[in-house]
């Protein structure tokens, strides 16, 4: 899924500046998920705009909702009821979703500043700690490396690794980082499969990345 | 080992192994700044004492003038430069253009590196580039030579680049039983000679010798044993938190027991007996001396060792 965190509060009531009537618009799939935008810190972040806003004298009307995925046009329409007269919205849901909700809000020329810091794909490895495990390389080689991600998970996503850098399990980068080659190369033998190891792999092709230019998918048999 | 054709090297560096001579090799950092006069003041101290200078690029990811500069100041001042390129700051696209820029300027030997990461620099907040590894930018060169055609498949225009092609190993590294298969790809890919990282234990160095020798890579490649002198003790400490190093306990006591003022001279002490020590090791083709802030040791350290004078070709 994708993990976010919440933006500092300063931040938020930087980018707010003296608007007064406020939309928090929170999402409940990946950011519900890992605490940073569902519904739950929909309410606190609204409470926290309320309380600051009546210690600096200042008016503010806080409207709240949260959509069920901000990444699709069918559910943001939900939004529209709350539309009136709100100057600006802020968007709890990951990049996406702020994007996806400020093409739908620019007819009533709202505003809509993101409310999380979107992070990675990731998964949880223990309650509260998500980590990151997929860069969206656009073309998956996960069944050559014991289904460990040198892509992501190496600092410098080499495909021969490891580095010299790679010292007691551990990325030169820092001692909380497990070198991913050290990783794949445990996982491969104990798969019985360090062949896959043995010759070297040839150079990526990044234009299946983020680095061809933004992507697209379409599926024909799906198109109305 | 080829380059191309038989009787013709790609450089003097290769000449020289070819012809079994127990070659040595050093390093310069290049200044953080446009003036190359330094620079050039100590390639012309050090050139009699190794057959080849590696100049660093962006070491330790701290913007510096550049390898493939420093090399053409080397060329100018009558040295032998290896070029050195990361994969950490340039793409495919840039490094073909470089390699065929510094090719033209003369340069002949290249060692292709990963690169240390830009978080120990000086620009942490830069964008990452790792485009190629190492190991494929090894490949890509070796294409550009015995195929004369850039990573696309198009051809160069004017024919091949004849570059003789180098690659670095760290027998420290982990995991230590996969280093010398790691070591195996990269001949594959096309390294012709490796420098090791810095040798201070030269038991786990000699383990790994013997691991290179069972697959058969000491004839497929030139092996350089890479050496650092110790200033001091702080500086010994100092070099096993780095990543990749290792220290032994007993080469740290014998340094801490030194008087402060006579550590330099230790330092140098360890390192020759640590070139005596790996020259013996079979398949160790020459040394490979890193004297990075203190190069001007270097004649010192080359003539102790017994390596002077250089073979003169």
């Amino acid at each position: 899924m994708i993990v976010a965190e919440r933006k500092p509060l300063p931040e938020i009531l930087g980018m707010l500046g003296q608007a007064s009537r406020v939309l928090v618009a929170g999402c409940s799939e990946c950011v519900a998920v890992c605490h940073a935008g569902g519904e739950r810190e929909v309410r606190v972040l609204a409470s926290a705009l309320r309380i600051n806003a009546s210690k600096s004298g200042r008016i503010l009307t806080v409207k709240t909702l949260t959509v069920q995925r901000q990444c699709d046009p069918e559910f943001v329409e939900t939004v529209a009821p709350y539309l009136d007269g709100v100057e600006v919205a802020i968007s709890m849901a990951c990049g996406v979703g702020v994007q996806f909700l400020a093409e739908r809000l620019k007819e009533k020329k709202i505003w809509v500043i993101p409310g999380v810091n979107t992070k990675f794909g990731g998964g949880a490895v223990a309650p509260g700690i998500w980590e990151e495990r997929c860069g969206f390389c656009g073309d998956c080689i996960l069944w050559k490396t014991g289904g460990i991600c040198p892509v992501i998970r190496c600092s410098k996503s080499l495909l021969n690794g490891p580095c010299g850098g790679s010292q007691g399990g551990k990325c030169e980068v820092s001692e909380d980082i497990p070198c991913a080659w050290q990783l794949i190369y445990d996982r491969l033998k104990e798969l019985g499969r360090l062949d896959l190891m043995l010759e070297p792999e040839p150079a990526k092709d990044w234009s299946l990345a983020r680095d061809g230019g933004p992507r697209k998918v379409v599926r024909e048999d799906l198109t109305a | 080992m080829n380059c191309g054709s038989e009787k013709n090297y790609c450089s003097r560096l290769e000449r020289l192994l070819r012809e079994g001579q127990f070659v040595v090799t050093t390093e310069i950092g290049p200044p953080k700044g446009a003036s190359a006069h330094e620079m050039r003041e100590l390639v012309h101290e050090l050139k009699d004492y190794a057959d080849a200078m590696n100049i660093t690029d962006n070491q330790t990811a701290v913007v510096r003038l550049s390898s493939i500069a420093g090399a053409v100041h080397v060329l100018n001042e009558g040295g032998e430069p290896v070029m050195q390129m990361t994969c950490r700051d340039r793409n495919r696209i840039a490094m073909q253009s470089d390699i065929l820029g510094a090719y033209s300027l003369g340069v002949r030997n290249i060692l292709c590196l990963s690169g240390d990461h830009q978080k120990f620099g000086n620009h942490p907040t830069s964008k990452n580039v790792y485009d190629l590894d190492s190991v494929q930018l090894i490949d890509m060169v070796r294409r550009m030579r015995d195929e004369g055609k850039f990573l696309c498949g198009e051809p160069l225009e004017g024919g091949p680049i004849r570059m003789f092609i180098g690659a670095a190993e760290n027998p420290f590294a982990d995991p230590f039983e996969y280093r010398a298969l790691r070591l195996q790809k990269k001949v594959k890919a096309g390294a012709q000679f490796i420098q090791t990282q810095a040798i201070f234990d030269v038991e786990k160095f000699e383990r790994w010798m013997g691991m290179v020798r069972d697959l058969g890579l000491h004839e497929k490649v030139a092996i350089l044993a890479g050496v650092v002198p110790a200033k001091s003790f702080g500086a010994l400490r100092y070099m096993k938190e780095v990543p990749g190093m290792a220290v032994p306990d007993d080469l740290q006591a014998r340094m801490k027991g030194v008087p402060k003022g006579k550590q330099a001279e230790e330092g140098i002490k360890i390192c020759v007996e640590t070139i005596q020590r790996v020259r013996q090791i079979p398949g160790v083709r020459g040394v490979h001396v890193m004297a990075i802030m203190w190069e001007r040791k270097v004649p010192e350290i080359v003539t102790q060792a017994g390596l002077y004078p250089r073979p003169k070709i």
